[in-house]
């Protein structure tokens, strides 16, 4: 049993979610994780499959998705990753304001400083507007306050707003 | 306005919801059962049962009087756990018990309750809130619940009925347990196709 992870990428139309799982469950795979979402209006997929079938064979049987032209289509092998949870605290970092270059380099970039880790991030370009929405996992030694500070100045060098608030799940 | 000498058994549907928090619900604990509960194990998602709607219960019935103090004992004993339905101890039907009253983001309270048949007669203002639940203890989920509530349903073993305004965390936690005697988890009520995320931190 062997982890792929597979992306599939390009120009969207309806049908190819259907095609692409197809095409894998018919090599007899199965989808764990996947996430698929429209970037500018670009199809963008990217999901981790676990079976039998070679690389090889997934990327010849996806072939018939990507003959058209307009969609591309890979396949990796993986080694099985044990998910060692963190023991940090999970936070919300939300970015926007004028478009220039650098944000979420500049921003991350003060995240990755401390240790902290993106564990899902989504970014949308509207007009002059930029938007950047992280979720964070930070250690738990990480002083918060500090790290506010430093995102709020680099913020202001970039001319945008910037704000940081916990998410904690409540157990029921 | 409760008045406790007078509950709204026979009535029913006519009594009108207090405007605060329900006095008799709130006097109510797992006492007036009058039998021990004992802890009951906890079954986890993808067990058909938690996606079965539970039957309805006469609540005076003695063994919805046992599974009511079951239930409030095994919620006892299980670290920050607000509330319990029986579905989620492989019972399908329509019981559950809840404590918020250690919660911080706890308001108004009843404290320990249990109410049979319960639903939901009246809810307003969502707001969306991450939720963990022991039934599905390797994922968490956004969710919208209304945050003013009123809820009907009855007590186990007088099976009186009673009806209970609710604010923040309890209107949650009553919404979260309904929902499980109804067939329903959090991940039926997700916001949005990333709002499921994997659980990241464990106590």
């Amino acid at each position: 049993m062997t982890l792929h992870a597979i992306t599939v990428l390009g120009h969207d139309r309806p049908g190819i979610i259907a095609e692409a799982t197809g095409i894998l469950s018919s090599l007899g795979l199965n989808l764990e994780d996947s996430s698929m979402t429209l970037l500018r209006g670009h199809f963008a997929m990217t999901l981790i499959s676990a079976g039998d079938a070679a690389s090889a064979e997934i990327e010849a049987a996806l072939v018939s998705l990507t003959e058209g032209g307009d969609l591309s289509a890979s396949v990796r092998e993986l080694t099985r990753e044990e998910a060692t949870p963190s023991q940090g605290r999970s936070w919300v970092l939300s970015v926007h304001g004028g478009d220039r270059p650098g944000i979420v380099s500049s921003v991350v970039g003060r995240v990755a400083a401390v240790g902290g880790n993106v564990t899902d991030l989504t970014t949308r370009l509207a007009g002059d507007l930029y938007v950047l929405v992280a979720e964070l996992d930070l250690p738990v030694e990480v002083d918060v306050d500090t790290l506010r500070d430093d995102l709020r100045e680099v913020a202001a060098e970039l001319g945008v707003g910037v704000s940081l608030h916990e998410v904690e799940a409540d157990e029921l | 306005m409760s008045s406790p000498e007078a509950p709204g058994e026979a009535r029913g549907h006519a009594e009108p919801p207090p405007e605060t928090v329900n006095q008799r619900v709130a006097e109510w604990n797992e006492a007036e059962l009058g039998v021990e509960g004992t802890l009951l194990g906890v079954v986890t998602a993808p067990a058909p049962v938690l996606s079965a709607e539970g039957s309805r219960v006469d609540p005076t019935a003695p063994e919805v009087v046992q599974l009511a103090a079951d239930l409030v004992a095994t919620m006892r004993v299980s670290p920050g756990c607000v509330g319990l339905a029986a579905p989620q101890v492989g019972e399908s039907v329509k019981v559950f018990c809840v404590d918020v009253s250690e919660h911080p983001k706890t308001r108004d309270h009843h404290g320990t309750f249990v109410l049979c048949n319960a639903e939901v007669i009246e809810s307003s203002r969502n707001e969306k809130a991450r939720e963990g639940c022991m039934s599905v203890p390797d994922l968490t989920g956004d969710v919208k619940r209304a945050t003013r509530l009123v809820v009907r349903g009855q007590l186990p073993g007088t099976g009186e009925t009673v009806t209970l305004r609710a604010n923040a965390f309890e209107a949650r936690a009553l919404q979260h347990e309904i929902d499980h005697c109804d067939g329903f988890l959090f991940l039926d009520r997700a916001a949005g196709a990333h709002a499921i995320h994997a659980r990241k931190t464990y106590l």
